[in-house]
């Protein structure tokens, strides 16, 4: 029996005002692996056709730049975008640009706009593409934004899916990727407010964390190393939504509070402005509001 | 006469752009700039200076681990805590930098820089049992091939067998990477941005199974670096040996050391390093180190020119784009008012002449294979070979460190935060010389400077127009086939460029493909 045609998922990954921090934790996938992803069937019968993405890709240059403009016109409302990193909007967005048009750089804004028109949805991937990020800390010399609100800005209404934290947990980003392979668009009721999926975003650190028990108890850890609840040296868990304590980072080898970290609260719209200074506790103020800092977009 | 503009730059870190002028297929003249500024120095100042390591480390996603380890040893030396770190603080700091290392330099090697010279399509012809190469056969079959074209096309030179071979080393180097990250994080916490790096020490503790658990995820790397990392680096090496002679650059190089050996020595100039500090030049005349002769210009970069020349102490940041005779975000730093570049190779340069006997055998067996004269390092192959074989030194040398940790005793020291402070914090990152200064006023960052690797590699002119490595090493190659300009790619990417971006050969006025004739 001849094998059925495997359909092609055009996708284009965009790197906008990023570390690659994003890209680097992907690279970090385990099941599947990045080679699952990119090269294999990762979903029977699909595979992702990654047509841009300046970390791993063999070409550079024009000849990139080509397929950036041409995926847009070939693949019209069928290619997924991926956004990595803030917007920088400042000054006609000088600070950050990305080959050349007429002999001038052109600002990332100009791409990610012409990428996202003819999308069929965009996954803004990490902190900084949702919600604007380390880069949009005060005094936010770029002018940079998260993804969905340039969009708005633009005046462009298409599906967005955030996917936030610095870096994002890589199952976090290939299992949205899986959904919609396999399921479609995610309903409206399998985001919350932020445009998060429901399945990852949908506790708190704090109702998970190993070390709750302690909160509980009243044992707080007074310096690092000591055990007990790390709320008196400044852990945002109690107000960041995250599943990091159930899954675990890095193939399931640790995650910020099991090395004795407070978490910093890197998932939250308000990071890092709200959350920082990150080892000064939360107030009392903090705590009866637990998870509403989130509401705050800059 | 011809313009190649390279932008964007890809299988780098950051956004860059290179330019060239070529006369008769020779580069003429080169300008690297710099295309992204988040202004991360100006986000910190009036934040809490603890938090500083948080911040630094989202400069780079790739290599996050050596700003964490630079901003921490700034602020130990701002807040007194130099020559106290508890040893275990000390280890597990420096295994973390070790990790951080294998799994960085595997990455560069195979994942960035490796297209340049691996031709993949040649696992089509593949007809073995390994699934692993036959997926990625199958997948060249069907026929979309993204990420992998488009490419320039022609100067692949290795055999079928070793490009088939590489190509499985590639997949392979990809769960290498990996669990590398992971070794990192059972102290580390998560990756990247690790969590557990602090002033004072690290906030993980030592366990015996963390040790055990560590100890033989480092052996996997150790066979993985030995037995094929290495072998693939010379195997390339052998069939593109031009490259020994490409891409020489300015012949000075720099070293901060990494790794510290004791901590009792709050200078970190002066301590016991397993690679260790100083400079060098291409005839092996070496100097010590001394950060009062780094000074950072920007008259070709996009700052107001009243903060050029300024020691990164007293450094400022304030943006000016579009002035005039300037070309990049990226400063110009110099040592001495000269032209410096830095990476694994200065490191390892300056420890071989050093006469470290584990570096002199491993730097002396590659160029007595390759009948060459140590002058040969200062190329792109010499980069690639040190980058492999301080990554051998390195992993070679963590099962010592390991057994050196006591488990159940403190990795951390509490202190106060100064009112007023100083702080300088130097060491290697993955991709060479990392420093950092702070100035803390009323226990907030005043100032807060960063002079990363790429910045002395990639920067642009000074202001006595002295250009910086990258154009020195681009200027004078010649270009075998100017619609396919590998060597510009292959010579920047031994730098291992770390700007979050990609350097791009773009025609001026952005016109056709390619070329374009200014006269």
């Amino acid at each position: 029996m001849a094998k059925a045609k495997v359909q092609e998922v055009p996708v284009v990954w965009i790197q906008t005002g990023t570390c690659t921090g994003c890209s680097v934790s992907v690279l970090n996938s385990v099941s599947p692996t990045i080679k699952n992803v990119l090269i294999d069937e990762v979903i029977p019968g699909k595979h992702i056709s990654l047509k841009f993405q300046a970390t791993v890709m063999a070409g550079e240059g024009e000849a990139i730049l080509h397929v950036l403009e041409n995926v847009p016109k070939e693949n019209k409302g069928g290619y997924v975008l991926v956004v990595e990193g803030a917007i920088p909007t400042k000054d006609g967005g000088i600070y950050g640009t990305l080959g050349e048009k007429n002999g001038k750089p052109l600002p990332m804004t100009s791409r990610v706009e012409a990428l996202a028109k003819d999308a069929l949805a965009i996954l803004a991937l990490g902190t900084c593409a949702a919600y604007g990020g380390i880069a949009a800390g005060k005094p936010n010399p770029g002018g940079y934004v998260g993804t969905d609100k340039f969009l708005k800005s633009c005046g462009i209404s298409k599906p967005l899916i955030n996917i936030p934290g610095c870096p994002p947990h890589p199952d976090w980003f290939v299992s949205t990727v899986a959904s919609v392979l396999l399921l479609g668009l995610p309903k409206p009721e399998e985001l919350d407010e932020l445009k998060r999926p429901k399945a990852f975003y949908g506790q708190l650190i704090h109702e998970n964390c190993p070390r709750r028990a302690y909160f509980d108890e009243g044992k707080f850890a007074r310096k690092f190393g000591e055990p007990g609840c790390l709320n008196e040296l400044g852990c945002k868990g109690p107000v960041t939504y995250a599943d990091c304590p159930i899954r675990l980072w890095n193939h399931g080898t640790n995650w910020c509070i099991n090395a004795g970290s407070p978490c910093i609260g890197c998932c939250e719209p308000g990071f890092p402005d709200l959350m920082a200074p990150f080892y000064q506790k939360l107030t009392d103020a903090n705590l009866p509001a637990i998870g509403k800092l989130q509401g705050k977009e800059k | 006469m011809s313009k190649l503009i390279v932008d964007p730059v890809t299988r780098i870190e950051g956004h860059l752009k290179i330019e060239v002028i070529t006369e008769n297929g020779v580069v003429k003249d080169a300008h690297s700039s710099g295309m992204m500024f988040r202004g991360i120095e100006l986000i910190l100042r009036g934040r809490d200076p603890r938090d500083a390591q948080r911040y630094v480390q989202r400069i780079c996603g790739v290599c996050p681990t050596s700003h964490s380890i630079a901003a921490t040893l700034n602020l130990d030396s701002a807040f007194g805590l130099a020559d106290k770190i508890p040893d275990n603080g000390r280890i597990i700091r420096n295994l973390i930098l070790g990790a951080a290392h294998i799994a960085d330099h595997i990455l560069h090697f195979y994942h960035l820089a490796a297209l340049d010279y691996v031709d993949v399509t040649k696992v089509a012809g593949y007809n073995g049992n390994d699934p692993g190469l036959n997926s990625v056969k199958e997948f060249i079959k069907r026929g979309e091939l993204g990420p992998f074209v488009p490419r320039y096309e022609g100067d692949y030179r290795l055999s079928d067998q070793i490009n088939i071979e590489t190509t499985a080393h590639y997949v392979k180097a990809l769960e290498m990477r990996r669990k590398g990250q992971e070794m990192l994080t059972i102290f580390g916490g998560k990756m990247p941005h690790n969590m557990a790096v602090v002033p004072g020490g690290v906030t993980s503790t030592v366990t015996v199974d963390k040790i055990a658990s560590f100890l033989w995820r480092l052996n996997e790397l150790r066979d993985f670096i030995d037995s094929v990392y290495i072998p693939d680096v010379l195997a390339v090496a052998e069939v593109y040996s031009d490259y020994f002679e490409i891409g020489t650059g300015c012949g000075n190089l720099l070293s901060y050391g990494l790794w510290d050996l004791e901590g009792g020595n709050p200078d970190y100039t002066k301590r016991k390093r397993l690679v260790k500090q100083g400079t060098i030049s291409t005839d092996l005349k070496t100097g010590t180190l001394d950060p009062n002769k780094i000074l950072e210009y920007v008259k070709h970069s996009w700052y107001d020119d009243s903060s050029t020349g300024k020691h990164p102490s007293k450094g400022m940041t304030e943006p000016e784009y579009g002035k005039k005779g300037a070309y990049s975000w990226s400063k110009a730093p110099r040592y001495d008012g000269k032209v410096y570049e830095v990476g694994p190779l200065a490191g390892m340069a300056v420890t071989y002449a050093s006469g470290e006997p584990t570096v002199k055998n491993l730097i002396d067996s590659v160029l007595s294979r390759f009948k060459a004269s140590p002058k040969a390092l200062f190329s792109v192959l010499g980069r690639h070979a040190a980058r492999a074989l301080i990554t051998k030194y390195v992993a070679d040398s963590m099962p010592g460190w390991l057994l050196q940790l006591k488990p159940g005793e403190p990795a951390y020291i509490d202190y106060e935060l100064p009112n007023e402070a100083m702080g300088m914090g130097l060491v290697d990152g993955a991709r060479g010389a990392l420093g950092h200064w702070i100035e803390i006023k009323d226990k907030k960052i005043a100032n807060y400077q960063c002079v990363v690797p790429s910045t002395w590699n990639l920067c642009p002119r000074d202001d006595k127009g002295q250009p910086g490595p990258v154009e020195q090493a681009l200027i004078g190659t010649k270009i075998k086939d100017e619609n396919n300009p590998f060597e510009l790619g292959r010579i920047v990417r031994s730098f291992d460029p770390c700007l979050a971006c990609a350097i791009h050969v773009i025609t001026p006025k952005g016109r056709t493909l390619g070329i374009h004739k200014v006269c």
